[in-house]
């Protein structure tokens, strides 16, 4: 069989790709968060020193040719403490991220198309969830489980469900009255099966841009949580704990609060970049003309 | 002549609407024998659709319901089947094909996907085998080059073509009985041509039934081996598709007839049909037709029963004037 009778998986994903590659801001948020990744990943050969090395003879140090970003109060290497901080920041905000938007979307898909009383009960909730300013709900749950990984990633993932569930059951309501659909149910596709297959996938790019905004947040959030100490513990390198330390000494040692700053701020503009470009290449509509 | 493949028995559906519950289709009695076309015809709001969607079950779980009658189908009353059953029949044993190809289609979807999904679901296929069933469906609703299109997205089709696609999925498990409702209203008259042919040959070659919805009698006259007429959710005649053109005998098959252009006629002969449907809220207690009928007489305030015109078993008619008949309480 010809290559044009493959099934339609490979297909899809090499139209998206290809949108993708048209997109050259997309490239930039793309290639930003490949660097940050690697930089995660190969955190223990790409740091030049042991970020939790104290070195008291070199404390607060500014930016030189040994600690090209300087060192902290306690004479570490900001840059190497950056390095390693990427991988918690990021794993927090993926992981978290993943969770909130597999629950949240569920508990929105399930609302929306049952509607009724469930919808009402389910949604009343949700509102009460998003009432709370975000990073108060965190604090409050993050408070509550006590300090560490696992419990901040939690805390992430329940704050930010509630944002989720909403953007998946709008477009569920109007999903669910479509003629496909309607024409699923006449050929008999189950309930889960029109959720799953036919009415998740026509509003994935709403939650995939979801996703990556709300990614970018749950970094920000992470950090906000590590800076107040409500996150994972020193001598843990994080880039919000960096920047609690660092803000003591905003005065004397810039280095020390500016580098993570900047850190979470490129990782968060390149999310946000390659989560609009997602939602062009998605749409199949959006990209006819390349797919042939 | 065998049992019928579909046989509908005083069925009723009824919407509630600001808490009451009001009927969209009455006393709705049909039987398609196997290898026939019915047509339902009738006005936008005479409660064709309704019927379709209370026979496979698809009205709406809130504000709808079936409140009485049979609908017999395989020896089973759909009417009383568990949603998990009426689940594994849908697309079976009965498909039904809609009005809009334009959105019927899942956008994300690609066509072989789709109708390889149906083939999937129902004969539990693996996914290699249900995409070359696929195809074969393709070539069979005539889509040019269907082994390039299997993989295409449904807006790379056009209208006509959608419709093909919808069609290849309703059969996909060789149904017994297809529902279609209004298929071609959407499609230009060059098109609809080409679809209703395909509908036609594909009902021969699938040895399938096919209840046809539609308001256009020109299409009625290509597709129907009997014809129902609808008003108000009342069938008001039934019989041959010949009988009914050449004999209409409840007078608003006449008016509908009267109504419609023909090449033959002069058009300045058309007559347009006064007033409208009445709404299932505000029914009229005898006939519903009676107050838009030129016939109308004092006996039509009772509500008269189907009954067979005289010495013509197989043509019935809702009506006192013309069947002549005792009216029903």
């Amino acid at each position: 069989m010809a290559d044009t009778t493959t099934l339609s998986a490979p297909r899809r994903s090499n139209a998206i790709l290809a949108t993708l590659r048209q997109n050259k801001l997309s490239w930039v948020g793309l290639a930003l968060l490949a660097a940050i990744v690697f930089m995660a990943v190969f955190a223990p050969l790409l740091a030049p020193h042991d970020p939790l090395q104290q070195n008291i003879i070199h404390r607060l140090e500014p930016p030189s040719a040994e600690f090209l970003l300087g060192t902290d109060s306690f004479g570490r290497d900001v840059l190497s403490r950056l390095i390693y901080g990427a991988r918690i920041s990021l794993m927090v905000g993926f992981v978290a991220v993943a969770i909130a938007m597999f629950v949240g979307s569920t508990i929105g898909i399930l609302a929306g198309y049952i509607g009724g009383l469930f919808d009402q009960i389910v949604m009343g909730i949700v509102d009460v969830m998003l009432a709370f300013p975000t990073l108060l709900l965190g604090l409050m749950i993050a408070a509550m489980l006590g300090a560490n990984l696992e419990n901040l990633i939690i805390a992430i993932a329940f704050t930010e469900m509630a944002p989720f569930a909403r953007v998946a059951r709008a477009p569920t309501i109007g999903l669910k009255e479509r003629d496909f659909v309607e024409a699923g149910r006449a050929l008999g596709f189950g309930p889960l099966r029109i959720m799953g297959v036919h009415i998740l996938p026509n509003m994935a790019s709403d939650v995939v841009v979801m996703g990556s905004l709300w990614m970018a947040s749950a970094i920000r959030m992470e950090a906000s949580l590590s800076f107040i100490g409500l996150g994972v513990q020193p001598p843990t390198p994080t880039w919000g704990g960096m920047i609690r330390e660092g803000f003591e000494n905003i005065l004397t040692a810039w280095w020390l609060a500016i580098f993570p700053s900047l850190a979470i701020l490129v990782t968060v503009l390149a999310l946000n970049i390659l989560g609009d470009a997602l939602r062009d290449a998605i749409d199949p509509k959006l990209r006819s003309e390349n797919a042939a | 002549m065998t049992d019928p493949v579909l046989d509908v028995r005083g069925l009723q559906s009824e919407f509630r609407i600001a808490g009451r519950w009001y009927p969209a289709v009455r006393d709705f009695t049909l039987a398609v024998e196997a290898n026939e076309t019915v047509a339902l015809v009738g006005e936008s709001g005479s409660g064709k659709s309704a019927t379709a969607l209370s026979i496979l079950r698809l009205l709406p779980a809130v504000g709808a319901r079936i409140a009485k009658g049979s609908v017999m189908f395989a020896g089973q009353d759909l009417a009383r089947l568990s949603e998990a059953e009426m689940i594994r029949l849908r697309g079976e044993a009965i498909a039904m094909i809609f009005q809009e190809p334009m959105t019927s289609l899942n956008p994300t979807m690609t066509v072989g996907a789709q109708i390889a999904e149906v083939i999937e679901i129902h004969r539990g296929s693996t996914r290699r085998s249900a995409m070359a069933e696929a195809l074969r469906l393709l070539e069979e609703v005539r889509i040019p080059a269907a082994r390039q299109r299997l993989n295409d997205y449904p807006h790379q089709f056009s209208g006509g073509m959608r419709q093909r696609v919808m069609i290849a999925m309703a059969l996909a498990c060789r149904p017994k009985l297809l529902l279609a409702d209004e298929p071609t209203t959407a499609l230009d008259v060059t098109i609809q041509g080409q679809v209703l042919a395909l509908l036609n040959e594909l009902k021969q070659s699938y040895g399938m039934s096919i209840l046809f919805i539609t308001h256009n009698l020109g299409v009625v006259a290509q597709m129907a081996d009997r014809v129902a007429v609808m008003y108000a959710g009342e069938i008001v005649e039934f019989a041959s598709v010949n009988k009914i053109f050449e004999q209409p005998s409840h007078p608003y098959t006449e008016v509908l007839l009267k109504a419609m252009p023909r090449v033959d006629r002069d058009s300045a002969g058309l007559e347009p049909i006064t007033g409208q449907v009445p709404g299932i809220t505000a029914l009229p207690v005898g006939c519903a037709f009676a107050p838009r009928c030129p016939l109308r007489q004092p006996d039509c305030d009772r509500h008269p029963a189907l009954a067979p015109l005289a010495a013509e078993a197989d043509h019935v008619v809702r009506c006192v004037v013309r069947a002549g008949q005792e009216a029903a309480v």
